[in-house]
């Protein structure tokens, strides 16, 4: 049985490999269109694509700019000289025999991201390399056959390759999370988690405490979610702990994760590994890229992640209150223009409707918030400052205003929220409520010291004015009247 | 022999009609894998009507078996392509029929281009066009033979190490190796992605200039190819020639060397400079070739696997679909080339043959741009024999990779170089020299060789 002694006699050292598909129009070698999110099989592959004789690859030139994006959102150095390679195997949905990929001079050298961790403190991941190359297609397998799907071969893939930084499965969950959200800031990719768009493969292993070699490492490959990154991770712990404490070895292996029954299971281990012969490929001359070139392309990466929280240090916000905010680029973009055009107090309230309302997101589908305008949200903030709305309303509003055109005064009219500040008309209601025989244990109560009685009697003036009393107001006239 | 101007004066379908007549006169020969009859007759109409024209209007032409082109499958003289019908036209053939230029078959070759006598076609061997006893060259035989038998005035052909200059030289017609990237790859059969060229064989040197005048130049669709700085030349200014001495040892026959002499004579005749030059590295460059061209040959043909197109053998499970698609879809040699690739590729042997076989090559490019800094044209022999006979050299295939060793260096340096009928030996069996020269100087040598016709 493993204890959570027995865990802690050990450490874990993780290492992620990421590939990520990119947002091009055409594939990476070919014109054909690259969204075969619900295409018929086969319909979107060109004759490069299914490696017909004498074809030969047309490298992309968008996919070379979203892969510098996206070396430079790795805080990596750009190699001014890249090549393409062939890697060798036969499998059918392979169609020329190889993969095009970057084995010996990829285009995004050394680079590092620092995750954030949900204790607030964060860790340095360091990225050793990452490469473009070509992904395969599809096989779907029948009981005595199996079918191949070629839409996919050909899409542009960045395979990001991680240092062995992580020591936690929550550490590499939050370098999975970040990775995606600066990818899909930069615009490098679509980000759909479902149709596979970021695919990551964690490396594992295992070792005593202090121990200064590693462990052998197994790699569950194909994870497609954030949770199943950390829940691989986890299983992985406890089964090589479990398995070292046996007297048994670890072997290096590549092994699947089974999301229904949350566990790793065995797929081929390293004897099996095959000989790539890997060679250059002779179809395509290297990417040679001028430093003006990489600049310009810099310059037009959108604010990324840790731009947006060094920019939010003065909002007082929770962690959590940042990261409902950063799930979605939209919501980021937003109240970093309210922080601009109307400052911190306005900023922090609307970054707080964002937050509660709306939630994070998690690769998926998101709040669509292309309606909402930072004028209306500041005008918004605006009322709640005047009194005019109680921070429940303007929540009410802040959700309406997701798919009305009208402003939030006009809604907060149309839904009769304005509160009523007008201190003769309040005054009037204090006045029947303080007269009301029911009031009179309060009264009794608060003339005795016991503060808390006045919520009942601030509560009777909201109710006769059905909720349009400006609450700080009426409780200041019934002080004044005690 | 015939040559494109001959065509000029007569009706395309005329012309075309000729050219699928001699085709079958000469059918023993074996040169022609198939006939496009019903497309080039439809396109020799359309010539006729005006709906087509251009500078090569209804001239007929023969395509090597590896370039994909409509009217007949593109078999690359292979089982694996028995029957693949492509579904588009290479760059080459769009461009020549753009001009109004007639396919009217496709050529014999070594099975995937792989040999030099067309003997490892899948389809039987070419005969040689002057002895039928004789090999046809290769790997562009069957191109070199309708040429040499006047069917057409010129075929294209593909030279990946000598296929288009040895057979030239064989039979005794033009062969063009133009410098790597003048003509798109797009749409022929890939063999070894660094050195595979297009090119074409002629009865003249002018006639070559003008079909590579018109396929040359950038293609999209290949991102190797050159801008297009084919311009045919006129005039030839007196040149500085070196005569490569490596080439003109023991090892090659007398008469052989005695035609390279006296095409030297000629050259000092009509006033160019000739003097022996020496390239040391030339020994290694057989070596260098039989590396490099495996392992890119054993990349390229990894597609024929059985799934999508092509052949496939019956089987019970992937691994032996695999296994006996290609076992049963290749020749010999194309599986002896595989494998030399393969090992060479593989992990532990890819530094100590692939990586060490790139650096000799780079120092073969120096030592050619050396020698280039002094010398205009270096001159040699095509081979080191005439044609041999038909079976001679099939048992040994280092006997047959040996009969390449003049042509490969120009091949691994991307340079290009002219094969030129040079007369023939006693027997009369065609003997032919080798302009090579720095890149780009292709339209040059055509026109050295051109004014060297009438000499």
């Amino acid at each position: 049985m493993l204890t959570d002694d027995l865990l802690a006699k050990y450490d874990m050292t993780i290492g992620i490999e990421c590939h990520v598909q990119l947002a091009t129009a055409t594939k990476l070698f070919s014109g054909a269109d690259n969204d075969a999110r619900d295409r018929e099989p086969n319909s979107v592959v060109s004759p490069i694509d299914y490696g017909l004789p004498g074809m030969l690859p047309v490298l992309n030139r968008e996919a070379v700019t979203l892969a510098i994006k996206a070396g430079k959102a790795l805080n990596a150095e750009i190699a001014r000289v890249s090549r393409f390679d062939r890697k060798h195997y036969f499998y059918p949905d392979l169609p020329k025999g190889y993969q095009t990929t970057q084995m010996y001079n990829p285009i995004i050298l050394e680079g590092y991201i620092d995750v954030p961790l949900e204790s607030g403190e964060s860790v340095r991941v360091r990225i050793h390399h990452a490469h473009m190359e070509e992904d395969a297609g599809k096989l779907t397998h029948y009981a005595d056959y199996s079918l191949v799907d070629l839409n996919r071969a050909g899409t542009p893939l960045i395979e990001i390759v991680s240092e062995p930084d992580m020591h936690s499965a929550l550490e590499a969950k939050a370098y999975a999370t970040e990775l995606y959200r600066l990818m899909t800031y930069a615009g490098v990719t679509r980000g759909d988690l479902y149709h596979g768009n970021m695919r990551f493969d964690v490396n594992i292993s295992i070792a005593p405490k202090g121990a200064t070699e590693l462990g052998k490492r197994a790699e569950v490959k194909n994870l497609n979610s954030f949770r199943s990154v950390e829940k691989a991770a986890e299983y992985e712990f406890r089964r090589q702990v479990e398995l070292v404490e046996k007297g048994e070895q670890v072997v290096q292996e590549t092994r699947g994760w089974d999301d229904a029954k949350q566990k790793t299971m065995s797929q081929r281990s390293k004897e099996d590994a095959q000989d790539y012969r890997y060679m250059p490929d002779a179809d395509i001359p290297p990417i040679v890229l001028g430093e003006q070139e990489i600049i310009d392309i810099q310059a037009t990466l959108p604010l990324l992640p840790p731009v947006y929280r060094a920019k939010w240090a003065s909002l007082q916000l929770d962690r959590s209150v940042i990261d409902s905010l950063l799930s979605n680029q939209a919501y980021a973009v937003m109240v970093a223009a309210i922080q601009d055009e109307a400052g911190d107090e306005t900023a922090t309230r609307v970054a707080h409707w964002f937050a509660s309302a709306l939630g994070a997101t998690d690769g998926g589908s998101s709040t669509d918030i292309s309606q909402l305008s930072s004028v209306s949200l500041i005008e918004l903030s605006g009322m709640v400052n005047a009194s005019e709305l109680s921070s429940t309303a303007a929540k009410d509003i802040f959700i309406e205003l997701l798919t009305s055109d009208d402003s939030p005064r006009v809604i907060a009219e149309h839904k009769n929220l304005l509160q009523v500040s007008d201190e003769s008309a309040i005054a009037t209601i204090v006045d029947e409520v303080l007269a009301d025989p029911a009031s009179q244990q309060s009264i009794q109560d608060m003339r005795e010291g016991k503060d808390r009685a006045i919520g009942y009697l601030v509560g009777q003036v909201m109710k006769k004015s059905q909720g349009k009393a400006n609450p700080a107001l009426a409780q200041k006239l019934i002080r004044n009247r005690l | 022999m015939v040559k494109i101007a001959d065509y000029a004066s007569s009706s395309a379908v005329a012309n075309v009609r000729t050219a699928l007549e001699r085709a079958k006169q000469y059918e023993a020969h074996h040169a022609l894998l198939n006939l496009t009859e019903t497309r080039a007759l439809e396109r020799a109409a359309k010539v006729e009507s005006g709906e087509i024209t251009g500078k090569l209007a209804g001239v007929p032409f023969v395509v090597k078996d590896n370039f994909l082109a409509f009217g007949a499958p593109t078999t690359a003289a292979s089982t694996m392509l028995e029957n693949f019908n492509a579904p588009l036209q290479a760059t080459a053939v769009e461009r020549l029929e753009a001009e109004g230029a007639i396919c009217i078959g496709k050529a014999n070759l070594d099975a995937f281009a792989h040999g030099g006598s067309t003997e490892n076609s899948a389809f039987g061997p070419t005969k040689n066009a002057i002895d039928d006893t004789r090999v046809a060259g290769g790997s562009s035989g069957g191109s070199a033979v309708v040429t040499a038998l006047d069917i057409v005035p010129f075929a294209l052909g593909t030279d990946t190490g000598g296929s288009i200059r040895q057979p030239a030289s064989f039979n005794g017609v033009y062969g063009v190796k133009p410098t790597y990237g003048t003509v798109s790859r797009y749409g022929v059969v890939a063999m070894a992605s660094s050195t595979d060229t297009i090119g074409c064989l002629t009865t003249t040197a002018d006639d070559a200039a003008l079909v590579m005048s018109i396929m040359a130049g950038k293609d999209e669709r290949d991102m190797t190819t050159l801008p297009n700085f084919f311009t045919p030349e006129a005039t030839v200014l007196p040149l500085r020639i070196g005569l490569v001495a490596e080439s003109m040892n023991d090892d090659v026959d007398a008469d052989v060397r005695a035609a390279t002499s006296a095409y030297a004579e000629k050259l000092r005749a009509a006033g160019h400079t000739v003097e022996e030059v020496s390239m040391p590295i030339l020994k290694y460059t057989l070596a260098m070739y039989y590396i490099i061209v495996p392992a890119e040959i054993s990349s390229n043909l990894a597609r024929y696997d059985g799934i999508r197109y092509g052949y496939r053998a019956e089987a019970l499970t992937l691994a032996e679909l695999y296994g006996k698609t290609r076992d049963e879809g290749f020749v010999t040699e194309n599986k002896r080339r595989i494998m030399i690739g393969s090992y060479v590729l593989s992990s532990g042997f890819f530094d100590a043959y692939y990586q060490q076989a790139q650096k000799a090559r780079t120092l073969l490019i120096a030592e050619y741009q050396k020698l280039f800094e002094t010398y205009d044209v270096l001159l040699g022999p095509v081979t080191p024999t005439p044609a041999f006979k038909l079976g001679e050299n099939t048992g040994d295939p280092i006997k047959m990779y040996l009969t390449d060793i003049m042509t490969v260096p120009a091949s691994l340096a991307g340079l290009p170089a002219l094969s030129v009928p040079a007369g023939t030996n006693e027997a009369g069996l065609p003997i032919g020299i080798q302009l090579t020269g720095w890149r780009r100087s292709d339209a040059r040598l055509l026109a050295l060789a051109s004014s060297m016709e009438a000499n």
